[in-house]
């Protein structure tokens, strides 16, 4: 489902990405891990066409991302890490707009703009402007943006930073049954390491621009010899190191 | 082709729900046409057919040239990262927000013109028509740009800059007092922006001189502007991060 060699993205003096390797097969949910600026969003910015890598390949959900991004497009979803709604405007209205972009009919973009709200513990909200949710209810509506049009493949930033217990669970459930039902792939980044466990068929490290691990999150724990993500987490973005050094 | 009226129609339910915005963004040629106007009109340099065009374009400056400011807005609330990653067409992105400002623009200008009759305005109204037509291909290039500038400079800068450059572009187009009263240099400047040669264009209409070479040379610069503005926005919006 996605295939990328050798991506890099360097912002002026910054470069944000050296260099990664990443193959996803299709139905995987795959975690993608990592400090504050290791290069996460920044990756997923690329594999979604949003930037035009510095250098490297890939293809996605079967286009080449440099030959056919529009290809990309139609088949992939991505909830970016910082929302999607304008502040003022009716949520419902964005909605049905954003799944008529994708070649919904009214009636049929109005109908699955209400089902999926309804499946996202939403119901109702239409008529609500973004300012008056809360963070997980934003949070939730950025994430039905993102499954309007049934995407093969999803691209989640922090999908559940600032949900509650609760929504979280719920939406790791949603998650499982979308793949279990339609087969969606699903590529998502996160700082809960539980949540990597729990969800995550595979994972990811990245640091500083580079992938530092690719394993199971049960063959990560052995290998490292830790009863928790954590401190795999820890052992191989050499956080514990730093801090020993600076200590 | 479907995208581009479902993002159209999107934009205008947007920008007629908001009526505070659609009468400010017309309210300086509107203050002029009735403040100055009247003194205008006895002043001896020309009548209300005169002055009108200036307004015109005027409005243009303030109403489509502003546009980019609504989307400085939808870049800092992820709203163009999510339209971007539709398969939508970036050109499609750039025209149903145009399309908006042109419409908007139109509807702007016909109140202008509607008032401007009541004041005693006397011109032909074929030639009025035409020459709505003629600002509307003008906004559709001042809009682009708009967008172009507001995407290619820091979010911060678009407003205190556009406002400021709005001003000398007016003033060099001689809308407020026609430039065959500038000193050479003067005019010379001002044969170098676009804009001077809109408005003679618009005033040959509104004067009924159809086959006047002010006339030919408004709509010819008027269409390249448009052009112009269209590829450069295009180019930004096909651009990474726009
Ligand atoms: N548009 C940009 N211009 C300049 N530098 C950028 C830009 N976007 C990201 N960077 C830099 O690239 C690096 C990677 O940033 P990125 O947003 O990909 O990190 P991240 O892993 O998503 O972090 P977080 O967990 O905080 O979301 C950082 O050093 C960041 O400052
Ligand atoms: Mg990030």
């Amino acid at each position: 489902m996605i295939h990328a060699r050798g991506l890099t993205k360097t912002f002026g003096p910054t470069e944000a990405v050296r260099g990664i390797d990443l193959d996803v097969s299709a139905g995987e949910i795959v975690g993608f891990l990592g400090p504050n600026g290791a290069g996460k969003t920044t990756t997923l910015r690329m594999l979604t066409t949003l930037l035009r890598p510095t250098s490297g390949t890939a293809t996605v959900a079967g286009a080449d991302l440099f030959a056919d991004p529009a290809g990309v497009r139609r088949r992939i979803g991505y909830v970016a890490q910082g929302g999607a709604f304008a502040p003022f405007s009716p949520v419902g209205e964005e909605l049905v707009l954003q799944a008529r972009l994708y070649g919904m009919g009214r009636a049929q973009a109005r109908e699955r703009v209400t089902t999926l709200l309804a499946e996202l513990d939403l119901p109702g909200v239409e008529e609500r402007t973004s300012v008056s949710l809360s963070g997980g209810q934003k949070r939730r509506l950025d994430i039905a943006m993102g499954l309007l049009h049934r995407p093969e493949l999803l691209f989640l930033d922090e999908p559940t930073t600032g949900l509650d217990p609760q929504s979280r669970a719920n939406l790791w459930d949603h998650v499982r049954r979308l793949r279990e039902q339609e087969g969606l792939t699903v590529f998502l980044t996160t700082h809960y390491l539980e949540e990597a466990d729990a969800l995550c068929d595979r994972i990811l490290i990245i640091d500083h621009g580079r992938l530092v691990a690719q394993r199971t999150p049960d063959e990560l724990k052995s290998e490292h010899g830790a009863r928790t993500l954590d401190e795999v987490f820890l052992a191989v973005t050499g956080r514990e190191l730093r801090e020993g050094a600076a200590a | 082709m479907t995208a581009l009226a479902v993002l159209t129609g999107h934009y205008l339910r947007v920008s007629f729900g908001n009526k505070f915005s659609l009468v400010f963004s017309a309210l300086q040629p509107f203050l002029y046409l009735v403040l100055f106007g009247p003194l205008f009109d006895r002043s001896g340099v020309g009548s209300w057919a005169v002055l009108v065009p200036g307004l015109l374009v005027q409005l243009g400056l303030t109403s489509a040239g502003m546009a980019g400011f609504t989307i400085v807005f939808d870049q800092r609330f992820g709203v163009l990262e999510r339209l971007r990653v539709t398969p939508v067409s970036r050109v499609t992105l750039l025209l149903g927000r145009v399309l908006r400002d042109s419409v908007v623009l139109l509807v702007q200008a016909t109140a202008i013109i509607v008032a401007a009759y009541a004041l005693g305005l006397r011109a032909p109204v074929a030639g009025v028509l035409a020459a709505l037509l003629l600002t509307t291909v003008l906004s559709v290039g001042m809009a682009s740009l708009s967008y172009t500038a507001a995407l290619t400079m820091r979010q911060e800068l678009f407003a205190p800059v556009m406002s400021t450059v709005v001003v000398p572009l007016m003033l060099l187009s001689g809308a407020l007092l026609p430039m065959s009263l500038a000193p050479a240099w003067l005019d010379v400047v001002s044969r170098l922006t676009p804009f001077r040669y809109a408005v003679e264009g618009l005033r040959a209409l509104f004067a009924g001189s159809y086959a006047s070479s002010a006339l030919l040379w408004g709509v010819v610069v008027s269409l390249a502007f448009a052009v112009l503005g269209v590829t450069l926005g295009t180019r930004r919006f096909q651009r990474e991060n726009a």
